[in-house]
């Protein structure tokens, strides 16, 4: 009797997100791939070229170097981000303080990647950084950080784990709370050590909480542009150009529309492949209760 | 990692050594052991290492030419140089970016909760034709990063007139939030539907019950989700970057990237200019910081 009516308030009420969809997702994922197919300056007429800027990608050194970049950077932030989120969840998960100690780590989590990245260009610099200062004192010449082709990925992995290391945190805390006491009460019983307890029930439980973190983390370390482009722009010598300011780059600056289309593609394919790989080998360690 | 573990151990034998189960559980003193002392010792150098690079900001941001350039390091400015504040503000308009930011987020925030949560009913509550695969379109679009869609969002854009306006980023936000939906109705299936089946039963429409009981009974999830929002929208970057042009429309992270290409020598105006725009942050945060990390934590791992 009201069902007729319900289902008109149902598709009514969906309304709202599901033109937001449409317009602001939809539409424009289906216009990526159709501009990745086509030379187009962003004014004139759109014509189509087949797969030739994607081949076009994978013949510049441009992409090259920002695919290597972007590589090199998540190797260096996500294993590292998720271990010591880890560490640090356990360290503090018991501890008196607590409250205290998770307010510090997380504060950076709060902060927009803009100050994030002016305060860090600061305590980074070469010449006047506090950063080389306190090496100085005990003896070590730091390196140039910034602009230092060599140092460039590392200084801004290095913020980048500084960054978000309390959101890591954070959800590893929510994680060993969800694990029942019953289980550490079995194993005082059977008289296990802690670091077996550590390794047979607490990583094996906490597991699903970290197949969801490294999930995120590799999401979002492959997005990896706002740092680079307010510290470094992409330099010295494109040594922190990365995919997504390879995409920004071709289409916004050049008006290449079709090979930033491209790039966009590929980075969207790789994250989809990386996300499918990591669900498949999910099975082998990712734990669910039941 | 250790002394952790054995504390638990401790814990865990408090009952039974004490058996009262009932009373108020009693505190063992505890032993200080040389794990717990390195422990703390380790916790309070590693908040040192989270908290120092806001605190050298503000020193930096209060101190002259000949100070911050000073080696060995002074850590407290001398005389404190306030000017660089006045400084700064005249030189940017940090108070516009923060009226720009704090509007756009607040109208963000609200719309999107709206209809977020209006959505997230239907799909939870109500069966309609096509709920399954239009959910689902949801769930694939959540997948895909914004990153990847950005040359052609800004074509979108453009077709709607809405370059270098603040509809550019308040309307794709306010109105598109694949997360937001999801993450609301994971909280309305957890209502069990007896406490709808009153009011429905007195013949009151879904929107009435979506006002007047179900919003109330999944607040918590909405301040959450809210906080979430809010943040994100605050500190977004790409997206202004891409659509703003006008100084006078630009948001704080936008307004402290362009001062920053024009004082980029100038380290004490640049600090000052990132103290203006962390340090409001920092006492939103300190002062509500159970509420922002539980909400960004809850959000987080629901999704």
């Amino acid at each position: 009797m009201h069902d007729r009516k319900r289902k008109w308030w149902g598709m009514l009420f969906i309304l709202p997100q599901l033109i937001g969809l449409i317009v602001f997702a939809l539409i424009p994922l289906v216009l990526t791939f159709v501009i990745s197919m086509s030379e187009w300056d962003g004014f004139g007429t759109m014509e189509f070229v087949g797969f030739a800027n994607f081949l076009e990608q994978f013949l510049d050194p441009d992409f090259k170097k920002a695919m290597v970049n972007t590589l090199y950077y998540s190797l260096l932030t996500i294993p590292s981000g998720i271990v010591l989120g880890l560490l640090l969840a356990l360290a503090i998960h018991n501890i008196r303080g607590k409250t205290l100690y998770r307010l510090f780590f997380f504060m950076p989590v709060v902060t927009s990647s803009v100050s994030i990245g002016v305060i860090w260009i600061w305590l980074l610099n070469g010449d006047f950084g506090i950063i080389n200062q306190l090496l100085g004192i005990v003896g070590i010449t730091g390196p140039k950080w910034l602009t230092d082709t060599q140092w460039v990925i590392p200084s801004i992995a290095m913020l980048s784990i500084w960054w978000g290391l309390g959101f890591n945190m954070v959800i590893f805390l929510a994680g060993l709370q969800g694990i029942s006491q019953t289980y550490y009460e079995a194993a005082v019983i059977d008289g296990a050590s802690a670091f077996r307890k550590f390794w047979h029930i607490t990583l094996p439980l906490l597991s699903p909480t970290t197949f969801f973190a490294t999930i995120m983390a590799t999401i979002s370390s492959f997005q990896v542009f706002d740092q680079a482009f307010v510290m470094t722009s992409g330099g010295p010598a494109k040594a922190s150009y990365t995919l997504v300011y390879h995409i920004f780059n071709r289409g916004f600056v050049e008006s290449n529309m079709g090979a930033s289309a491209a790039a966009a593609t590929i980075l969207f394919l790789m994250i989809l492949v990386l996300t499918l790989i990591q669900f498949k080998f999910s099975r082998r360690w990712v734990h669910y209760e039941g | 990692m250790k002394a952790d573990a054995s504390r638990q151990i401790g814990h865990q034998h408090m009952p039974s050594e004490h058996g009262q189960p009932h009373g108020r559980p009693i505190r063992k003193k505890r032993a200080w052991h040389l794990g717990t002392v390195l422990l703390h010792l380790a916790l309070i150098l590693g908040s040192v290492v989270m908290v120092f690079p806001f605190l050298w900001t503000i020193s930096s941001s209060l101190k002259d030419i000949s100070q911050i350039f000073m080696m060995p390091p002074s850590w407290v400015p001398d005389p404190f140089v306030w000017s660089n504040y006045v400084d700064t503000l005249r030189a940017m308009p940090f108070d516009v970016a923060y009226f720009n930011s704090f509007y756009i987020s607040i109208v963000v925030v609200v719309a999107s909760l709206l209809t977020c949560s209006l959505a997230a009913y239907a799909f939870a509550k109500i069966k309609f034709p096509g709920a399954g695969i239009v959910f689902i379109l949801f769930l694939s679009m959540m997948m895909i990063p914004k990153q990847v869609t950005i040359v052609s969002l800004y074509v979108v854009i453009q077709k709607l007139g809405w370059v270098d306006s603040h509809l550019s980023i308040i309307m794709p936000a306010a109105f598109f939030n694949a997360f937001g939906v999801f993450l609301l109705r994971q909280f309305m299936m957890g209502i069990p539907r007896d406490l709808e089946e009153a009011s429905i039963m007195d013949g009151a429409n879904p929107l009435r019950i979506y006002w007047n009981v179900m919003l109330p009974l999944v607040r918590s999830a909405l301040v959450a989700f809210g906080i979430f929002a809010f943040k994100d929208i605050w500190n977004q970057f790409l997206d202004p970057l891409i659509f703003l042009s006008t100084p006078e429309r630009f948001t704080v992270p936008l307004m402290l990237n362009m001062f920053k290409g024009l004082y980029v020598a100038d380290w004490a105006l640049m600090m000052a200019g990132t103290a203006i725009s962390v340090i409001p942050v920092l006492i939103v945060y300190v002062i509500a910081q159970r509420h922002i990390i539980e909400g960004i934590a809850l959000t987080g791992i629901k999704g």
